[in-house]
């Protein structure tokens, strides 16, 4: 039987999940394999160094860049205090001395004979990574990080905005949100496309996040203050968003929002950090169940190919949105309308309709 | 294997692309080297695979299961031999997996010895994060920070000119100490610099950053204000990148013992073949690959080559991005059909996060190839911009150059000097009828006097860039046989007037046959006529002119297209509100046969 691989977005009810909680630079891992973990438990740390600052002693001391090495009071690696005499001129006969005081508290960080200026370091900043999801240390990195590896629903979206967030479930029926409720520690539902009016009443609730079919690139543009160029997010300061669907006017998939409806008051971890190009991260939500291993379907590579009888959804128009069952995969390149040879396969659709859609414009749903 | 030039017959290439490794083979027929076979498979540099030698193999799998000639033997390649058609006597490979080359550059002026090192760099096939210089008006920690955020693959550090000031190059240097950058891959190794300053101050240099970083020297890169030394420091980045970068990416250890000369960045690889058609055929040549995420545009003008990447112009990772420089109105002008503005945001940001979707519909196609118009547009800009003659430049003048106003940092890319342009990347490449790669290019680069068209037919010139410096002969053979389309000849007389004036009278003489015409302001007009030379003679009229010139006598070459008269007028003043917009699209398209209808 012919078969085709497609990119495919994971709607997974009962799925195993491993997750990298890696540190920016080595540090040090705070817990144990085979520990359980809840999400915002510190698996690991380190620092990274702070920023630095540059104070020119010749020029302040008014000598050659030469000659500070012999007027510095302290030595490379030193911590000074802000306020701390640091460099003193020879002055003339001993008198009229300069000094230089430290601007801030921190450690030397390097002297320069030729530049005649002075590094100094202000204090490291500590860095923290959480489990991110409830589960098990399965494996540890020395001095750089942990897996977590849990069970649980995934689902994955096209594309987000901002990055972890952890609340709990909440599905929103109609757009209709009342000041006085608490959305703190929520994460809203909503199966249509997120209009910014709605999503100024949910950011100034302070909700975690939300979860939409779709949005208009506008809208998006609004929210960011400006044009998203690059498919590369996840860094935003903003209520995290997932989109499931796309772009434009269009609904979360009938599977999707009732998977998540059922969840509805269940703690979860989502991301809306999204890389479309090699290495691809879509954003995600995860909802962490007590299913165990036995009970996960496994995916292979097969659940990856489209084939007869596969339900795909249509990635481009002029059908976007639809989804339908191949009926048939033809192996012979087909002359589509824009005269483009493509392979192709034959979609039949929910209403009997038929179509022929080149196989790059569909995806598969992978979902149990 | 043997690699006596004269003795390869079988010449096995791959690129490993971030998504894609395309593998090729050349062979000798009948004395001639030919593209015979292509292949390609999806790279596999991520996980679950992490080696790129995986995607590799099957890509030559492919080529073998085409070609019906055995390659490997298991992950073994086989020498060709008299006895069987198996085999291959060479194999070569380029590679931008895994991000390609990511650099920063340093100098202590920024548009003199931070641009001559970003033309090194660019060069050498790197894609340019930063430029840190002592004036680019940054603080000091804003710069420490930026350098740490960045974690570049190198950093090739310049700045003064040999015997001159110190102070300023070794600050740099401080700075990139201060910072003491980790490279991107790799947790363990220090961070490669390469220092092309004044090399009096490589003393203080070393002292400042041989302890935190893999320091090496090289010519300075500015020696005196009026020479730019670009090579030793280009030398050193491709070294330094098949030993640091290639050796920490998953499975390049291996591929690098498979291949018989050293493995290529691919634009670099692409650039040499620009370079070595411009010197063979004495004429000035601009190149673009335009992909995915980035858009490179290679020209090489007076013997002077130039590279720039536009890393945020590109057709799906990036498409976003050029509509946000662009604007709607410039992506619209290229439309004849009514779309909203809302609908037409909508479908290029869902190309962007489904990258691997192909147009269905004309209108789409439509739509996909005004935003290619506009992301060849700006990343060109950009080019003309950067390629230009060295700052900073002392100029003796006489009493004639008084009233001749030329300054130093002007742009190389004089568009009347100009003899080719070689398009080459998915949207170009693979346009359904290559009329619309042809209007592409005229539409985005605005060709003036008379420039040959050509698109490269399957994206293959980074392995023939790899191939020409270790056999030249195959390489030439193969581009122009086998990699390069003719398309065409642009003649497009400079000057502006008002629509349906008479601007240029045209005679042919084709095949015996003559054709003769009037060419009219605001028109084009296809002469159709194959690859080979026709005798040609234009008489320009009002104040309008060709290569500077009122009358032109000469040989022109057709192409799968044939010679497009383009009576737009330069410079082309095009805009959404230009008056019968629609009109005009409809009538330049149809003029070279471009979309099979128009009514959408």
């Amino acid at each position: 039987m012919s078969k085709s691989y497609t990119p495919g977005l994971k709607i997974l009810e009962k799925t195993s999940i491993d997750k990298d909680r890696i540190l920016p630079l080595k540090g040090k891992v705070h817990v144990e394999e085979g520990t359980m973990v809840d999400a915002n438990k510190i698996v690991a740390s380190t620092e990274i160094p702070g920023n630095v600052q540059m104070v020119n002693i010749a020029n302040e001391l008014n000598i050659d860049p030469d000659q500070v090495s012999d007027c510095m009071l302290c030595e490379v690696d030193e911590q000074i205090k802000k306020g701390q005499v640091i460099a003193r001129s020879k002055g003339l006969f001993g008198f009229f001395k300069s000094e230089v005081n430290s601007p801030l508290d921190g450690t030397i960080g390097n002297i320069s004979d030729v530049t005649g200026q002075v590094i100094i370091s202000e204090k490291p900043f500590p860095i923290e990574v959480d489990a991110y999801i409830p589960g098990k240390i399965s494996d540890i990195f020395k001095k750089e990080g942990v897996l977590v590896s849990s069970y649980g629903m995934l689902i994955q979206g096209i594309i987000g905005i901002g990055g972890e967030k952890k609340g709990y479930i909440k599905s929103i029926d109609s757009l209709d949100i009342d000041k006085s409720d608490n959305l703190q520690d929520k994460i809203i539902i909503i199966k249509s496309t997120l209009t910014y009016d709605f999503y100024k009443k949910i950011n100034a609730l302070d909700a975690k996040g939300i979860v939409c079919g779709g949005i208009d690139y506008s809208t998006l543009t609004k929210i960011l203050k400006k044009p998203l160029g690059v498919a590369i997010t996840g860094m935003e300061d903003t209520t995290t968003i997932i989109v499931t669907e796309g772009f434009g006017q269009i609904e979360m998939a009938n599977r999707t929002y009732e998977l998540l409806n059922k969840k509805d008051g269940q703690f979860a971890s989502i991301n809306g950090a999204t890389q479309i190009r090699a290495g691809v991260m879509r954003p995600e939500i995860f909802i962490g169940s007590d299913t165990d291993e036995q009970s996960v379907e496994s995916f292979n590579e097969d659940s990856l190919a489209i084939s007869t009888k596969s339900t795909v959804r249509i990635i481009r128009e002029p059908f976007f949105g639809k989804i339908g069952k191949v009926t048939n995969l033809p192996s012979e390149l087909v002359k589509i309308n824009t005269e483009t040879t493509s392979r192709v396969a034959e979609i039949e659709f929910e209403d009997g309709s038929k179509e022929i859609i080149p196989r790059a414009n569909l995806e598969v749903i992978l979902s149990h | 294997m043997n690699k006596i030039p004269e003795n390869i017959n079988v010449i096995l290439a791959t690129d490993c692309g971030s998504t894609t490794t395309k593998s090729i083979l050349i062979e000798n027929i009948d004395g001639e080297y030919r593209l015979t076979y292509r292949g390609e498979a999806p790279t596999t540099v991520e996980a679950p695979f992490e080696d790129v030698t995986r995607g590799v193999l099957n890509a030559i799998m492919e080529l073998e299961e085409l070609s019906d000639r055995k390659i490997l033997d298991g992950e073994k390649f086989i020498n060709t031999s008299k006895k069987d058609a198996n085999g291959i006597d060479l194999y070569i490979s380029t590679s931008s997996a895994g991000g390609g080359l990511q650099m920063m550059v340093a100098g202590v002026v920024k548009n003199m010895t931070g641009e001559s090192a970003q033309r090194a760099a660019l060069g050498a096939g790197s894609i340019v994060m930063d430029i840190i210089a002592s004036n680019d008006g940054r603080k000091y920690h804003e710069k420490v920070k930026r350098i740490r955020e960045l974690r570049p693959d190198m950093v090739l550090l310049s700045g003064g000119v040999d015997g001159g000031t110190k102070s300023h190059v070794v600050e740099l240097a401080e700075i990139l100490s201060a910072a003491n950058p980790k490279p991107r891959l790799g947790n363990d190794y220090k961070l490669p610099i390469i220092y092309a300053g004044n090399k009096e101050a490589r003393k203080e240099i070393n002292k400042t950053l041989v302890d935190k970083t893999d320091l090496k020297m090289v010519d300075n890169i500015r020696p005196t204000l009026e020479v730019e030394n670009l090579q030793p420091s280009r030398d050193k980045i491709h070294d330094l990148f098949m030993e640091h970068v290639m050796a920490q990416a998953p499975g390049y250890d291996k591929l690098t013992n498979w291949t018989d000369c050293p493995i290529m960045p691919t634009p670099g690889a692409v650039g040499e073949i620009i370079k070595r058609i411009a010197r063979k055929e004495s004429i000035s040549v601009v190149g673009v690959d335009i992909g995915g995420a980035t858009t490179d545009v290679f020209s090489v003008f007076d013997n002077k080559f130039n590279r720039t990447v536009s890393a945020n112009y590109g057709m799906s990772y990036s498409i976003c991005n050029v509509l946000a420089d662009a604007g709607v109105d410039n992506v619209s002008r290229w439309l004849s059909h009514e779309i909203d503005e809302s609908d037409l945001t909508n479908r290029i940001a869902n190309k962007m996060i489904r990258p691997t979707t192909i147009p269905q519909t004309l209108e789409e196609l439509i739509i996909e190839q005004a935003i290619a118009r506009e992301a060849l547009r700006l990343s060109f800009d950009q080019h003309k911009k950067f390629a230009v003659s060295l700052k900073g430049v002392q100029q003796e003048r006489t009493i004639s150059d008084t009233f001749d106003q030329t300054m130093t940092g002007e742009t190389l890319v004089n568009m009347k000097d100009l003899d080719m342009i070689v398009g080459s990347g998915g949207v170009l490449s693979h346009a359904p009828r290559r009329e619309q790669a042809c209007k592409m290019l005229i539409d985005s680069f605005l060709p003036e006097g008379v420039t040959q068209l050509a698109v490269d037919s399957i994206f293959m010139m980074p392995q023939l860039g790899v191939l020409a410096s270790v056999y030249e002969k195959a390489a030439i053979e193969v581009f122009n046989k086998d990699c390069l389309i003719r398309l065409g000849t642009c003649i497009a007389p400079s000057g502006l007037d008002e629509l349906g004036a008479s601007i240029m009278d045209y005679s042919f003489k084709i095949n015996g046959k003559e054709i003769n015409g009037e060419l009219k302001y605001g028109e084009i007009i296809l002469i159709d006529t194959d690859f080979s030379s026709c005798k040609a003679q234009f008489s320009m009229k009002n104040d309008f002119e060709l290569n500077g010139k009122k009358e032109f006598s000469g040989d022109i070459y057709g192409g799968e297209v044939g010679i497009i008269l383009d009576g737009r007028g330069r410079p082309f003043n095009f805009k959404l509100d230009t008056k019968d917009r629609k009109k005009l699209i409809n009538a330049w398209s149809q003029s070279v046969n471009e979309y099979p209808i128009l009514e959408i």
